[in-house]
C-alpha cells in the first residue's frame, strides 16, 4: 500500500509588484511512496523541497494536481492527525516551556487528556532532551530546537512522518541519536518521509529516495538499486605492509594504512591479483566490486539536467 | 473542533500575559492613582467628573493600544516565524485558527480591562470617599468600551492576515480615529450631492460606527444610558466584528504561507 501518492502537484507562483510574472516552483510531481519506508526526498537547496512539503501540508495551494495521504484526500483533517512534520529549522512559540509547547500541540492532534502528560514526558525522553522543566524556549540552543521540533513531529504517534532537514543544527551525537530514531520509527511500521541535502545521511537511512532540481523529478529508485552498477573495479586490501611485483606492473596506486594495503584495480585483473597475492604469502582482507555512491548518482544527475538545459537553449 | 478553538485561544491569552502585556496594568494603576490623588487637591466638587472621564478613557486608550499592537501581528506574526507550520499541519483548519486567535486577544482584553476598572472604582472611592447608584453606569461605559475592543480585535486581525504589521497598525488606527468621527460623516453624508453623497453615505455604513460606544461623557454627569442602546452596540458590534472576522477567515483561508 502507498502511503504518500503524490498525483501531478504543481505549484506556480505570481511575482513582481503587479503579479504579472510567474515563476514555476514545483514542476508536475507524480511520486509514490510505500508504506513502512523511508523515503529520501534529494535535491540542492531551492530545488523544491520544502515547496513539496508545505503543498503536502497544506500550506501552499497547489497550481494544479493532488495527493494522496494514506490512501484518503490529503487535506483531510482525519489525515492530518495521522502525520507529524517538522519544518526546516524550526521556530516555536519562546514563550513556552518545552513541556507546554507539547501539550498543547498534543492539545491540537486530539491526544487524549489523561495520556497527554506522560505522552510528553515519553516523548522528550525519547529525543534526549532531560532537565529541562520550568526553561522557556528562548533559552534553548538551536540543536535542542531541533529536538524539541523532532518530538512535536511524533507526539502524537502519527503513521507517516516527514522531515524537513532533521540534521540541520545538531552536533554528530545527535545526527546519530536521530538517524537511530528514524530506523526506530521504521521498525515500528511508521512511513519516513526525509527531505535533506546531505546525501551520506540519506544512503545510511533511506529504502528509496527521489532527486529533485529546479522543480523537476530527475530520479526516483532504492537506493541499493542506484548504487549498485558497478564500474568494472574492485577494491583489493589485503595484510602488508609489501606490495607485490605485480600489483606495481599494472600501475595501480596503493595506499598503505598501518599493515592494510588498498589498490583498485580493472575486475579482470582480479584473479591475477589474488594469485599474486597468494604467491608472495600475504592475506587477502577484502575483495570488493566498486560501486556508485549516492553521491556520484545524484551529481551525475543533476549535471545531465544542466547538460540537457544547456542544449535546449 | 470547539476545543481545538479554545486551546488556541488559551494559548494566545498565554503568549499575552508572558509577553508582559498586562504590565501596562502597572503603569495604569500608577497613572489613575497620581491623577485622583492630584485631582482630590485642585479640584472643587467635580473631582468625581474629571476621575471619571480621565479612568474611562485610559481605560479605553490602553485598551486599544493592546488590541491594535497584539492583533496586528497575531497571523503575521506566526507566519514570519513559522510558528504557523506546526500548528496548521496537524487537523486544524484555518478558521478555527483565526477564531481561536481572536477570542485568545479578546480574552486579554476583557481581563485587562476587569483590572482597569477596579482601578477606576479604586480612585473613584478615593475622591468621594462613597459608591453611589449612579456609579453603576460606569459598569454600562466599560461594557461599551468591550465592545469596542471586539471590533478592533477583529479589525487588527483581518489586517493581520494579509498585510504587514506595520501597515496593519497604520489601518487599524486610521479606522478607529474615523470611526470615532462616523457620526459627522454621516451628518456630511446627509448634506452631499449626486457621487459624493453616494460615497460618503457607503464610507459612513462602511466604517465601525465607534462614536455611538463613546457614553463615557454622559455616564460622568450620571445621565442614565438608554437600555435600546445597550441593545444596540451589543448587536451592532457582534455582527460588526462577525462580518470582519469572516473577511478575515476568507483571506487566510485562500493565502500560501510561503
Amino acid at each position: 500500500m502507498n502511503a504518500i501518492e503524490i498525483l501531478g502537484l504543481e505549484k506556480t507562483y505570481r511575482v513582481g509588484f503587479w503579479a504579472k510574472r510567474t515563476k514555476r516552483a514545483l514542476h508536475p510531481l507524480h511520486l509514490a511512496v510505500e508504506e513502512g519506508e523511508i523515503f529520501g526526498f534529494l535535491g540542492p537547496n531551492g530545488a523544491g523541497k520544502t515547496t513539496t512539503l508545505k503543498l503536502l501540508m497544506g500550506l501552499v495551494f497547489p497550481t494544479a494536481g493532488s495527493a494522496r495521504i494514506l490512501e484518503r484526500d490529503w487535506i483531510n483533517p482525519e489525515v492530518k492527525a495521522q502525520i507529524g512534520f517538522l519544518p526546516e529549522q524550526p521556530y516555536f512559540y519562546d514563550h513556552l516551556t518545552a513541556h507546554e509547547l507539547l501539550k498543547y500541540y498534543a492539545q491540537l492532534s486530539g491526544v487524549p487528556a489523561k495520556e497527554r502528560s506522560r505522552r510528553v514526558e515519553a516523548t522528550l525522553q525519547r529525543v534526549g532532551l532531560k532537565d529541562i522543566h520550568g526553561v522557556q524556549l528562548r533559552k534553548f540552543s538551536k540543536g535542542m530546537l531541533q529536538r524539541v521540533g523532532i518530538a512535536q513531529a511524533i507526539l502524537h504517534d502519527p503513521k507517516v512522518v516527514f522531515f524537513d532537514e532533521p540534521m540541520s543544527g545538531l552536533d554528530p551525537m545527535g545526527r546519530r541519536e536521530v538517524r537511530d530514531l528514524m530506523e526506530e520509527l521504521k521498525h515500528e511500521g511508521k512511513t519516513v518521509f526525509l527531505s535533506t541535502h546531505i546525501l551520506s545521511d540519506a544512503e545510511a537511512l533511506c529504502d528509496r529516495v527521489a532527486i529533485i532540481h529546479k522543480g523537476e523529478l530527475r530520479g526516483v529508485g532504492a537506493v541499493a538499486d542506484l548504487t549498485s552498477s558497478v564500474q568494472g573495479k574492485v577494491e583489493v586490501i589485503w595484510q602488508g605492509p609489501q606490495i607485490p611485483a605485480f600489483m606495481k606492473a599494472l600501475g595501480a596506486e596503493c595506499h598503505i594504512t598501518g599493515d592494510t594495503v588498498r589498490t583498485i584495480i580493472d575486475e579482470n585483473q582480479q584473479d591475477a591479483a589474488v594469485d599474486a597475492l597468494r604467491r608472495e604469502r600475504l592475506r587477502l582482507i577484502a575483495l570488493t566490486p566498486v560501486r556508485t555512491s549516492l553521491e556520484a548518482y545524484f551529481v551525475e544527475k543533476l549535471q545531465y539536467a544542466e547538460t540537457s538545459a544547456g542544449r535546449t537553449a | 473542533m470547539r476545543a481545538r478553538v479554545a486551546h488556541i485561544a488559551s494559548n494566545t491569552f498565554r503568549e499575552a500575559v508572558r509577553d508582559r502585556v498586562l504590565y501596562n496594568l502597572i503603569a495604569f494603576a500608577v497613572l489613575l492613582s497620581g491623577a485622583a490623588i492630584l485631582v482630590g487637591q485642585i479640584s472643587i466638587d467635580i473631582e468625581k467628573l474629571v476621575v471619571i472621564n480621565l479612568g474611562l478613557t485610559a481605560v479605553s486608550l490602553f485598551g486599544l493600544v493592546i488590541a491594535i499592537f497584539i492583533g496586528i501581528g497575531l497571523v503575521s506574526k506566526e507566519i514570519e516565524k513559522r510558528t504557523l507550520y506546526t500548528v496548521l499541519s496537524r487537523p486544524v483548519r484555518r478558521w478555527e485558527f483565526i477564531v481561536g486567535k481572536f477570542f485568545g486577544l479578546a480574552g486579554t482584553l476583557v481581563v485587562n480591562t476587569f483590572f482597569m476598572a477596579i482601578g477606576v472604582f479604586a480612585a473613584l472611592f478615593y475622591v468621594s470617599h462613597k459608591f453611589v447608584r449612579a456609579d453603576a453606569l460606569i459598569l454600562v461605559a466599560l461594557y461599551f468600551i468591550v465592545l469596542e475592543f471586539l471590533i478592533i480585535c477583529s479589525l487588527a486581525l483581518l489586517f493581520s492576515s494579509f498585510s504587514s504589521p506595520l501597515l496593519s497598525a497604520v489601518f487599524a488606527f486610521s479606522l478607529f480615529v474615523i470611526g470615532s468621527f462616523a457620526e459627522d460623516l454621516r451628518g456630511f453624508a446627509g448634506m452631499a450631492h449626486g457621487f459624493t453623497r453616494w460615497l460618503a453615505t457607503g464610507a459612513a455604513y462602511l466604517v465601525p460606527n465607534f462614536s455611538a460606544f463613546n457614553v463615557i461623557g454622559s455616564v460622568a454627569h450620571e445621565q442614565p444610558v438608554a437600555a435600546q442602546l445597550i441593545w444596540h452596540n451589543t448587536l451592532y458590534a457582534l455582527f460588526y466584528a462577525a462580518m470582519v472576522l469572516s473577511g478575515a477567515v476568507l483571506i487566510f483561508e485562500h493565502r500560501n504561507l510561503k
